[in-house]
C-alpha cells in the first residue's frame, strides 16, 4: 500500500519535517511498504497477550531526592543557536 | 437545589470536570538531580537531562512517586503497584526533548473521591477520574524582546501530580468547593503546597451544557491553565453561557482549547483546528515500567497525617463544637493545631466561638497568618480563662485581646495593668445603680409606667458608669431588684 499525501503531509508537519511536494509521493510509497513489513506482525494470533514492552526482569532504578546536579548554566547554553544573557532564545512565540 | 442557567429555550444545567496540575513537594526534579526549587537565577536549576542533551537519561525520584502515593491514599484511591511512563510529543521552545514524559495508559492511582462541602450545608462526592505523574515544562518570556522569546528551564522537568475528576460537577460552586477541599488534602499532606499564584497549582477547565434531564454528554471545551479558583468559577459561567448561545442559535460547539480572558470576562479560542492535538503517546524506552510494594504503600499510609474529614469529626467530636465551627478551623492544620492548644484547659466552645470571632478578626487586621499570630495558643487560653473563671466579663475580654495584639503582654498582666478585674461585689453595683436611678428618675417612672424598654438603658449607663466592669449577672440582677422597689 501506499500512504496518501494528506496522511503523509500531516506526520511530516507533526515531526516538523519540511517537504518539498515531488517528495511526498516517494516518501507516500516507502512509507507505506515499511507499514506492510511491519504488518506482517499480524498473521500471529496474540489474543490475550499483553504487549510487550520490555523484558520484565529488571527494576527501575529510583533516585534519592537530593539536588546532586544543575548550576551549570554555560554548559546547558552551550549548545543554544542564540542566547542573551541567561537565557537561550528563539524566534518569538505568540499564541 | 440545582444550579441552572436560563437561555432562550429554557433552562440549561452544565458539566465539569477539572484537570489540576498539582507541583509535587521534592528536593530534587521528577527524573533529573537538579533542584526544583521555585525561583533561582534562569536556567541554574537544571541538568543537562532537563535541557534534553543528547545520551542523557532519566532516572525516576523514588519521592515523587512517594508523594504521588500519599496524594492517591488521601484521595481514598486505587494505587496501582504497576504504570509506566509514556512520551507525549510536541514541539514547543521551553520542552527541549521534543516530549514530555507522563503517564497515559498506566497512571500510578486509579479511582478516588473528593467529598466537598456547599454553601447549604450539603456535602457532595466528586469523582477522581486518575492521578498520574508527568513533567513540567520550562518558561516562555515574551516581553523582553520584540523578536524573540526568551527560555528559562528552571521549571522543566519538575514533578507535577496531573490530578483529573470525573464530569460530576454541576455548579461554579461546586468547582470551587472541589479545588478547596483538594488543595486543603494537598496541603495536609504535604504534597503540594496549592500555592496558585507562583503557579504551583492550576487548573484545565472541561465544560459543556446540556438540558436538564438529558443523559448523554455534548461537546465539551477545554479551558486551559487558568490559575485562581475565582478565575475557574468566572470561567465555567462564561464559558456555559457561550455555549448556550451557540446552541441556541441553532449552531454546534465545536471540541476546541480555550483561554479565559478575565480582563475581558470571556473565553476565546485559543488554537486552530489545524494543529488539533496528535501526541503520539508511546512508552518511554529509557523508563522500565514502575513496580512497587504494597508494604511500601501500606507503610506511606501508616506515615499519613490525620486528614480534614477526619480530623473536622474529631474536633466536633471531642469539643462540641459545630459542624461550622469545626470546617472553618480545619482549614489548616496550624489553625487545627492552635485551636486544640487553646481548648485543652480551656472552654472548648468559648475558644471555637473566640477564634472564628475576635482572633481571627484581629489576624486580619494585623495581616498576620496563623504562623506568626500576634497572639499565641496559651496566651489566648490563658484570656479565655479569666473569662470562664468571672475575673473578667466578655467585654472587657475584647479590649484585652486588642491590648495583647498591640504590646503582647499577656492577658493578666494587662489586666492588672489596667485594673480590669470585673467588679462582683454587690454593694458596689447596688451602689452605682443607685446613682443611675437617681440621676434618671424621669426614665424610671416610664419604666415603671411600662417602658420595658428602658431596662437595657438602665444597663449600659451602669456599665459605663462602672467602665464595663461590672459583672453583667450581678447587674442585671441587682437592676431587676432596684427597679421592683
Amino acid at each position: 500500500m501506499s500512504l496518501d499525501a494528506k496522511t503523509v503531509t500531516r506526520i511530516a508537519r507533526l515531526a516538523r519535517i519540511g517537504l518539498q511536494p515531488e517528495e511526498v509521493e516517494t516518501l507516500g510509497k516507502d512509507m507505506g511498504s515499511i507499514i506492510d513489513w511491519v504488518e506482517q506482525l499480524k498473521e500471529v494470533d496474540v489474543t490475550g497477550v499483553d504487549p510487550m514492552i520490555g523484558t520484565g526482569l529488571a527494576k527501575p532504578r529510583l533516585r534519592e531526592d537530593r539536588v546532586t546536579d544543575g548550576n551549570c548554566r554555560d554548559k546547558v547554553l552551550s549548545n543554544a543557536p542564540e542566547r542573551e544573557g541567561p537565557f537561550y532564545t528563539v524566534p518569538k512565540v505568540v499564541e | 437545589m440545582s444550579y441552572r442557567i436560563t437561555g432562550s429555550t429554557g433552562e440549561w444545567e452544565i458539566v465539569v470536570g477539572l484537570e489540576v496540575h498539582a507541583q509535587v513537594v521534592s528536593e530534587a526534579k521528577l527524573f533529573s538531580g537538579a533542584s526544583a526549587e521555585y525561583g533561582g537565577e534562569p536556567n541554574t536549576h537544571v541538568s543537562l537531562v532537563d535541557a534534553g542533551f543528547p545520551g542523557m537519561l532519566p532516572v525516576l525520584n523514588r519521592e515523587c512517586v512517594a508523594q504521588a502515593v500519599r496524594t492517591g491514599l488521601g484521595l481514598e484511591a486505587e494505587i496501582n503497584l504497576f504504570s509506566r511512563f509514556d512520551r507525549k510529543n510536541y514541539f514547543y521552545a521551553d520542552l527541549p526533548t521534543g516530549y514530555q514524559i507522563s503517564q497515559f495508559a498506566h497512571p500510578i492511582i486509579g479511582k478516588g473521591k473528593v467529598l466537598v462541602d456547599l454553601a447549604d450545608g450539603s456535602t457532595r462526592e466528586i469523582g477522581v477520574t486518575r492521578l498520574h505523574l508527568e513533567q513540567d515544562a520550562g518558561k516562555s518570556i515574551h516581553d523582553q524582546d520584540p523578536t524573540r522569546s526568551f527560555i528559562d528551564l528552571n521549571r522543566a522537568g519538575v514533578a507535577l501530580m496531573e490530578i483529573v475528576s470525573e464530569p460530576d460537577i454541576r455548579s461554579p460552586e461546586e468547582a470551587g468547593a472541589y479545588l478547596r477541599k483538594l488543595r486543603q488534602i494537598l496541603r495536609y499532606i504535604g504534597t503540594c503546597d496549592g500555592n496558585m499564584e507562583e503557579g504551583s497549582m492550576r487548573a484545565d477547565v472541561n465544560v459543556s451544557v446540556r438540558k436538564p434531564g438529558e443523559t448523554e454528554y455534548r461537546t465539551r471545551c477545554e479551558i486551559k491553565n487558568v490559575n485562581s479558583i475565582r478565575f475557574v468559577m468566572m470561567a465555567i459561567e462564561v464559558e456555559a453561557q457561550r455555549q448556550i448561545e451557540v446552541w441556541e442559535a441553532g449552531g454546534t460547539v465545536d471540541q476546541e482549547t480555550r483561554l479565559f480572558d478575565h480582563v475581558r470576562g470571556e473565553t476565546r479560542s485559543l488554537r486552530s483546528k489545524e494543529d488539533a492535538h496528535d501526541y503520539r503517546y508511546f512508552p518511554d524506552p529509557d523508563l522500565l515500567p514502575l513496580v512497587i510494594e504494597q508494604a511500601w504503600v501500606d507503610e506511606l499510609k501508616a506515615a499519613l497525617p490525620e486528614l480534614p474529614e477526619a480530623k473536622r469529626a474529631r474536633l466536633e467530636q471531642e469539643y462540641g463544637v459545630s459542624r461550622y465551627e469545626s470546617s472553618v478551623l480545619c482549614v489548616e492544620q496550624a489553625i487545627a493545631d492552635f485551636y486544640e492548644t487553646v481548648a485543652r484547659g480551656a472552654d472548648a466552645r468559648l475558644a471555637a466561638n473566640w477564634m472564628l470571632g475576635d482572633f481571627f478578626a484581629a489576624l486580619n487586621r494585623t495581616g498576620r497568618s496563623i504562623e506568626n499570630s500576634p497572639v499565641s495558643a496559651e496566651g489566648l487560653r490563658e484570656l479565655l480563662g479569666l473569662i470562664s473563671n468571672s475575673t473578667i466579663n466578655g467585654k472587657i475580654a475584647k479590649e484585652v485581646l486588642e491590648d495583647m495584639v498591640e504590646t503582647g503582654d499577656s492577658a493578666s498582666a494587662i489586666v492588672e495593668r489596667k485594673g480590669l478585674r470585673q467588679v462582683t461585689d454587690t454593694g458596689a453595683i447596688e451602689s452605682a445603680i443607685r446613682e443611675i436611678l437617681t440621676a434618671n428618675s424621669d426614665k424610671v417612672e416610664e419604666y415603671k409606667g411600662g417602658k420595658d424598654k428602658l431596662f437595657g438603658f438602665f444597663v449600659g449607663q451602669t456599665m459605663k458608669a462602672m467602665k464595663g466592669k461590672g459583672n453583667p449577672a450581678l447587674v442585671n440582677e441587682t437592676l431587676k431588684k432596684l427597679l421592683s422597689e
